[in-house]
């Protein structure tokens, strides 16, 4: 099929390049436009007027716009898993390849099976749904609601992974302005030239706005050639960046604007290495808002066929890319900006057969059938636009043939972006439309210049753009230069506003989501009259174009009804984004493998050199296991890891734990009040266990903590909270303390450490070291600076497995270095290392708290560390831990738990309930927080919280685990499973 | 009027003209029984139980702007019963039931949909903590099962399986959880209430509250005052503001959380789903949307609007869990005032002066407990002893250290 | 938002983590106060809707805790201090 519809070159060659043919598909047919086109353009070239099918009644329909306001024309762009849904095709750029097929429709776009929805209308009014499917209370999930999900949605997600990139940015700018049209060319011409740093972004492929789709002159040139000059003045300019085909999509708090970059959408895939989108965050100092404006259409009956469209629209397809619409072409206005389409459009040798203008006392427009007075009542066509009746101002009806027809109700400004920061509009009567609350509706100051401040000419685009650029400046220091502004039309606003045709069954406001004057009665009439219910109640406005074109004329025929001006009737508040955002130019990088970094342990390279299984632990990943040729099981290895340490020597990468250095003359006065007990005695060269609080008395964080010198500190934080920790303590000094002498540093990455634990222990490490660590010059507790052949090093005999057992520190990037050295000095030991398996194994055994009891709900006393929370001295947490609901004799205490036949299996998290009782909240005394199967014991064992589980030693209770199923009769016992007099670790 | 399919069809064919105001717009009388602060969903249902299910009357919810306008209009729809805490679980439990009888008791289609929720499991750790939390709902009456990894692929193949940061290990499912059309709650109760004689006020803010020797005698509006026996407030995010029209400071921040929705898609998720090493969970609405949300951004805030770093990093999440998203689109985000309580959990409780009666501290978890939370007030209100479910959610539980923490993250509201 | 640092100059909120109301400098002396002043102090807010004095720790920067007074129903920054002078002059010391 040729372009049967691009108007001839001499008449209108617009700014396409009809040179160079682009070959693409819709539906499986193939046609052909010219670069420059869009989807919509170079469809409607070729004659077809019908794109797409309307959500709720099926109805068939074309393009309303030209431009990012388009609530119809919407298609599956691409294929494949490159597949998007919903693409308006009036924004599409067009590319040679190009395939888009229709969608909510089935079997086909001409003929769909759910249009019998149209036919049923009358049932389907708004919120019909609200009212019935309710009996039998069952079918709602297995009947009714299944229809309907199917028979909703628009488009169709390809269920593939997304093969594109997207990237992310930060760009900063004094003056960020936003549309690249005639104000906003004119403010970055002027903000430009006086050497701020400005950012020109427009969403479309062609900076001029409106300039390129009209035919007007500036100065000496046309619109189009004007931009066009202004555009290359405005790239030679270092300080300006001029971002074409970038939606600022939100504007946020402090002049911080979102706005995405279509990189690549206009090819047919992304060149190698690049992003098929940029999502960026613009940094501005101040703000010009040069949106423009949107064309709102009239309703009446059957006002949404294909062929009918905003009258401005009509026109772009004619100026910008050549195309008629129509052959014969009608048009709809309340206002005059409606008889320049009639104008532009018989300059271009299309038929217009009439103006219909609703104002009886409009100026009369030479050589067109003007009917003034009249309005259209309806229209004909099943696919698309084939007649119109017309109601002439006597009364008396007409059919008139048209293949297309331009509606004008007026413009509306863009308010949307001002609108994000809930800047409530403002109406203004003498062009009938909100315009944005402008000068300081954000917090960084916002500037609104041309249409999108209610100034509607050419002329006034020019002048406020200029004159919001030279403000900005001014707040910023900037001298601004005087501007030479060319000459421009300067048309006023005439409009009779006229929002429906009265008496109409359906007549359209919401396209997209079938919202009829009809509906809006139904609101009106069931007191659904604020505009939140209306929206809510009726889905105006809720479709993927937020109701750009239709919001306005919904709360006019709402204002209508009760008596109201529109601005008492309300606004609807525009959220983000300005248009839809595809969710892979949000999500940027972070996908994947990559959506959040890896942190490594020194022994990470060694340990995968060993074929180590590895865990996520936060954002480490820490060494689970390391399997050996013969063990199939995870179980064999962990089993193995944890004997082997017992009976000779392991060693466990604990790089990770939180390390702060905390220096000073109060360092000890500190530690006393950020930990429940007592520091500042802690001999030099010894090391305690200390218990950290919350403000709220429950525990925070526990682990030792070593006096390396008389004001030096070394405190061991738990893997999770060491970051919590840090900023605790930092608050605790800062806020809290300021004037103590106390100095922090995070040193979590500075130091590489290493825990060997077994009854060789000292043997092994003592072939590494320099100094003597017998048991005499190194005792249990004991921490120091040491040496490793000559290598700085800390050393801390401190045990969480139960065996004699020290952590080791050198340098991080000596780690590596450690592991392989221990691991060499420890052959003669059959040194194993251990994971977080075995670790975790080991300190159950010995009835050590770790993160599963260290939950933010337990106390010391839970933990069984009652007797550790001084009351010498104040402490964060000391106070509020003794409310009485915290310090009960038979509240939760830690217990341990092994099954009373040692061959049953259990399971953390199962409950503990009492012998005999119902399986009820009522009988429910306690649950199991960790669980390992104990080597050692050859048997399952557990730690647990239990009501009043100090008095319950010995009792037989059951774990039960509802979930699997499982019943297990257990018995309470000491929590410390192994070595409870601690004989081993001080051997 | 009585709605049905019956209804529907004769007003079809007789041109719509019999369907009647969903409430009327009364002026306010100069006193009633019962006033309810709020006309959002825990005011209405409030005032709702309050007719219905402990006959009471004289009975008026003021409203400061239109009803259902606050969290109730602005959440992500999920109703669930998985919690851990004795202090809540039944109270969830309990609403849950109601949801499930909700539609035919109010005569309003608020599309209870109970297709299941997931919470997804990536580490050992979150297994045990699952593991512990379902056996708490099922001692507690609800219903859970543990999913392990092959069982929730075969529900949503589409999860990243492969190339995960954090592994899906499995997942703790409720098959009773789902969605509910939220705008629809709040006009069920609306409608309901209105229809037993409770007049429901618009546009009528409260600026003060009268209170003599210590006993509430009205609150001052913006349409004067109303004289009241008893005062009831559930204004969520507005908590500490109006408390503060009688002297108190609540346990309370107010913070803005984000929720947002796709373009309209072809069914592609069935459930609801949480994504627990990211801050991400989403389902689909009927229309098609995808509905999802995240952590809350996290600084007090008024302001119903929230800012980048919290919609970039729910989106990751979103990008990380279901790479197929990339080419669906957001089509809008929007913000809501959490009244974020000390502990995470709700105050449904007495106040020091007599007449005054508190329900908040919602967090963002107040949709699913709409039905409970007014079933509850409305019993406090009415008999003046809490609902065996909420004996917990005392104003009293911070000072005697009974805190009902579900995070374990103590007195920071923005962690809950 | 943007956060004007008292030393560093404006950095992204994005940077800062929050803890919450400014009036957590004020924590009552352990071993004179009572559970009761404790509780009002840990769960107790004014919660203002308005200018809201509050706490932001700068954990991806300098580590300063700053107080910063904020409007919470516009999101306008009306001041940024260090939270240790602010501490001192609140009368805070060791």
């Amino acid at each position: 099929m040729s372009q049967t519809h691009r108007i001839d070159a001499k008449l209108s060659a617009g700014q396409v390049d009809r040179s160079r043919t682009l070959r693409f598909h819709f539906d499986g047919v193939a046609y052909a436009g010219h670069p420059g086109d869009t989807l919509a353009s170079a469809l409607l070239a070729n004659g077809v007027r019908l794109m797409g099918r309307s959500f709720k009644y099926h109805r068939p329909r074309g393009p309303i716009s030209a431009g990012s306001e388009e609530p119809n024309a919407l298609v599956e762009l691409r294929s494949g898993a490159r597949q998007e849904p919903n693409t308006r095709a009036t924004v599409a750029e067009l590319f040679d390849g190009l395939t888009a097929q229709s969608q909510n429709r089935w079997p086909s776009l001409r003929f769909d099976a759910l249009s019998i929805n149209d036919r049923l209308n009358s049932f389907f009014t708004a919120g019909f749904y609200y009212k019935t499917f309710m009996w039998p209370a069952s079918f709602w999930e297995k009947v009714y609601e299944p229809i309907i999900r199917r028979a909703a949605g628009l488009g169709t997600l390809n269920r593939q992974e997304d093969p594109d990139s997207y990237d992310k940015g930060f760009l900063h700018c004094d003056v960020l302005i936003i549309g690249a049209g005639p104000a906003g060319l004119a403010a970055a011409l002027t903000a430009g030239r006086s050497g701020a740093r400005v950012i020109l972004a427009d969403e479309d492929f062609r900076m001029g706005g409106r300039l390129n789709a009209e035919t007007f002159v500036l100065g000496e040139a046309s619109g189009a050639d004007w931009a066009k000059a202004a555009v290359a003045e405005l790239a030679s300019l270092p300080n300006v960046r001029l971002m074409a085909r970038t939606t600022v999509v939100g504007t946020f708090d402090h002049g911080i604007y979102g706005a995405v970059e279509r990189v690549s959408d206009h090819l047919l895939e992304p060149l190698p290495g690049k992003p098929r989108q940029t999502f960026w965050r613009i940094y501005s100092k101040r703000a010009i808002l040069a949106g423009g404006a949107t064309e709102r259409p009239i309703a009446f009956e059957n006002n949404d066929r294909p062929g009918i469209m905003l009258a401005g629209a009509l026109r772009a397809y004619a100026n910008r890319w050549g195309v008629a619409v129509g052959r014969r072409v009608a048009i709809f206005t309340n206002n005059d900006d409606g008889l320049r389409s009639a104008v532009d459009l018989a300059a271009k040798g299309v038929d217009v057969v009439a103006i219909i203008d609703s104002r009886a006392d409009a100026t009369l427009l030479p050589g067109i059938r003007h009917l003034r007075g009249a309005v259209v009542t309806d229209t004909a066509g099943r696919l698309g636009l084939s007649q119109v009746t017309v109601r002439h101002a006597d009364g008396r009806s007409e059919t008139i043939g048209v293949e297309a027809l331009g509606v004008s109700g007026g413009w509306n400004p863009v308010v949307n972006l001002t609108s994000h920061h809930r800047a409530k509009p403002v109406w203004r009567e003498d062009i009938a439309a909100f315009v944005p609350a402008g000068g300081e509706s954000g917090l960084a100051p916002t500037y609104v210049a041309g249409a999108a401040g209610g100034d509607l000419s050419t002329h006034g685009a020019l002048v406020t753009g200029n004159e919001m650029a030279r403000r900005a400046l001014e707040d910023l220091g900037f001298a601004a230069r005087p501007s030479d502004l060319p000459r421009a039309e300067d048309a006023p606003v005439v409009l009779q506003p006229l929002w429906h045709v009265k008496g109409a069954k359906r007549a359209w406001i919401d396209q997209q989501n079938d919202v009829t004057v009809k509906d809006i009665k139904l609101a009106h009439q069931e007191n659904f009259t604020a505009v939140e219910h209306l929206k809510r109640y009726t889905t105006l406005g809720m479709a993927t174009d937020q109701g750009k074109t239709s919001n306005v004329l919904g709360l006019a025929v709402m204002a209508e009804l009760t008596g109201k001006t529109i601005p008492q009737t309300g606004t609807t508040i525009y959220r983000p984004p300005y248009t839809p955002v595809a969710l892979g130019a949000l999500g940027g990088r972070a996908r994947g493998r990559d959506f959040k970094p890896f942190r490594l342990t020194p022994s990470h390279k060694w340990a995968a050199e060993q074929g180590a299984t590895f865990v996520e632990v936060g954002y480490w990943m820490r060494t689970q296991w390391v399997p050996r040729a013969s063990e199939t099981e995870w179980r064999q290895s962990v089993d193995r890891e944890v004997l082997a340490t017992r009976r000779s020597v392991g060693i466990c990468d604990v790089t990770t734990l939180g390390k702060i250095d905390i220096q000073g003359t109060d360092a000890g006065v500190f530690l006393d009040r950020v930990y429940a007990n007592t520091f500042s005695t802690l001999a030099v060269g010894k090391c305690r266990y200390g218990l950290m609080l919350r403000e709220d008395g429950m525990v925070f964080d526990d682990g030792t903590t070593a006096r390396m010198a008389p004001n030096e500190y070394v405190m061991t934080t738990t893997t999770a909270n060491a970051v919590a920790v840090f900023r605790h303590l930092e608050f605790c000094r800062q806020c809290l303390w300021p004037d103590l002498d106390v100095q922090l540093i995070s040193t979590t990455e500075a130091w590489a450490q290493f825990s060997v634990a077994g009854p060789n222990a000292r043997n092994l490490l003592q072939k590494v070291v320099d100094q003597d660590i017998s048991d005499a010059a190194f005792p249990y507790m004991a921490a120091g600076s040491i040496t490793v052949g000559g290598l700085r090093a800390r050393l801390f005999r401190i045990s969480f497995s139960g065996e004699l057992a020290y952590e080791i520190a050198v340098p991080t990037r000596y780690g590596d270095a450690m592991i392989r050295k221990l691991m060499e000095a420890g052959a003669e030991f059959d040194a194993v290392v251990y994971g977080t398996e075995a670790l975790g194994v080991m300190r159950v055994e010995k009835g050590h708290v770790a993160g599963n009891e260290l939950n933010g709900t337990s106390t010391a006393l839970n933990m069984g560390l009652g007797k550790m929370v001084s009351r010498k001295k104040d402490s964060i947490g000391m106070v509020l831990s003794q409310r009485e609901g915290m310090s009960r004799d038979d509240g939760l205490r830690l217990v341990g738990v092994k099954p009373v036949d040692p061959a049953d299996a259990l399971k953390a998290g199962s409950h503990l309930l009492k012998t005999g009782a119902a399986a009820t909240v009522q009988n429910d005394d306690g649950w199991l927080t960790s669980l390992v199967w104990s080597p050692h014991l050859g048997h399952y064992i557990a730690l647990a919280y239990l009501k009043n589980g100090a008095n319950r030693l010995g009792e037989t209770m059951r774990a039960v685990n509802l979930l699997a199923g499982t019943d297990v009769a257990v018995e309470i016992v000491s929590p410390h499973f192994i070595d409870p007099e601690g004989e081993r670790l001080r051997g | 009027m009585r709605y049905s399919g019956f209804r529907i069809l004769k007003e079809a064919l007789t041109g719509h003209k019999g369907w009647t105001p969903a409430w009327r717009d009364p002026e306010p009388q100069a006193s009633y029984d019962y006033v309810i602060v709020g006309g959002g969903g825990h005011g209405l249902a409030t005032a709702y139980y309050l007719a219905k299910e402990f006959r009471q009357a004289r009975i008026a919810v003021l409203e400061k702007g239109y009803l259902g306008g606050g969290n109730v209009g602005r959440n992500t729809t999920i109703i669930r019963s998985n919690y851990l805490l004795d202090g809540n679980e039944p109270f969830y439990e309990f609403s849950l039931k109601l949801w499930e009888g909700l539609e035919q008791d109010f005569n309003y289609n608020a599309m209870v949909s109970q297709r299941g929720i997931i919470n997804l499991i990536h580490t050992d750790a979150a297994r045990d903590a699952a593991t512990r939390r379902g056996n708490a709902m099922i001692l507690n009456g609800a219903d859970a099962e543990l999913l392990n990894r092959d069982q929730v692929k075969a529900m949503y193949p589409f999860l990243n399986f492969d190339d995960a940061r954090f592994p899906i290990k499995g997942a703790l499912m409720q098959r009773r959880g789902g969605t509910v059309r939220h705008d629809a709650v709040a006009w069920g109760y609306a409608r309901g209430a209105d229809s037993r004689g409770v007049d429901l006020i618009q546009n009528c803010e409260v600026t003060g509250m009268r209170i003599e020797n210590g006993r509430i005698l009205g609150v001052e509006t913006s349409r004067g005052f109303i004289g009241a026996k008893k005062v009831g407030v559930a204004v969520a995010g507005s908590s500490s503001r109006v408390m503060a029209h009688a002297g108190m400071r609540l346990p309370i921040e107010s913070h803005v959380l984000q929720a947002f929705v796709s373009e309209g898609l072809k069914p592609l998720i069935d459930g609801v789903m949480t994504f627990g090493a990211g801050h991400f969970y989403v389902s689909q609405s009927d229309k098609g949307g995808l509905v999802f949300g995240g952590d809350i951004d996290g600084y007090n805030s008024y302001a119903q609007r929230g800012n980048l770093p919290v919609i970039e990093d729910v989106i990751e999440g979103g990008m990380a869990l279901m790479p197929m998203l990339g080419r669906a689109r957001l089509l809008r985000a929007w913000g809501g005032i959490m009244d974020m309580s000390m502990d995470g959990s709700p105050i449904i409780d007495r106040t020091p002066v007599e007449g005054l009666y508190f329900n908040g501290g919602w967090c963002y978890g107040g949709f699913k407990a709409t039905p409970a939370s007014g079933w509850c007030f409305a019993h406090l209100l009415a008999r003046d002893e809490p609902h065996p479910t909420a004996t917990a959610y005392r104003f009293d539980r911070f000072l005697k250290g009974l805190m009902i923490d579900e995070k374990g993250q103590g007195a920071t509201p923005n962690l809950h | 938002m943007i956060i004007n640092h008292p030393i560093l100059g404006p950095r992204d909120a994005q940077e800062f983590v929050y803890l919450g109301d400014a009036s957590l400098i004020q924590r009552p002396d352990g071993m004179t106060a009572s559970i009761e002043a404790f509780h009002d102090y840990t769960y107790l807010r004014d919660n203002s809707a308005g200018p809201h004095r509050e706490l932001w720790y700068h954990e991806q920067g300098d580590r300063s805790w700053l107080v910063v007074t904020r409007n919470t129903l516009t999101h306008e920054i009306l001041k940024v201090e260090l939270a240790r002078d602010v501490a001192r002059a609140e009368g805070r010391s060791r």
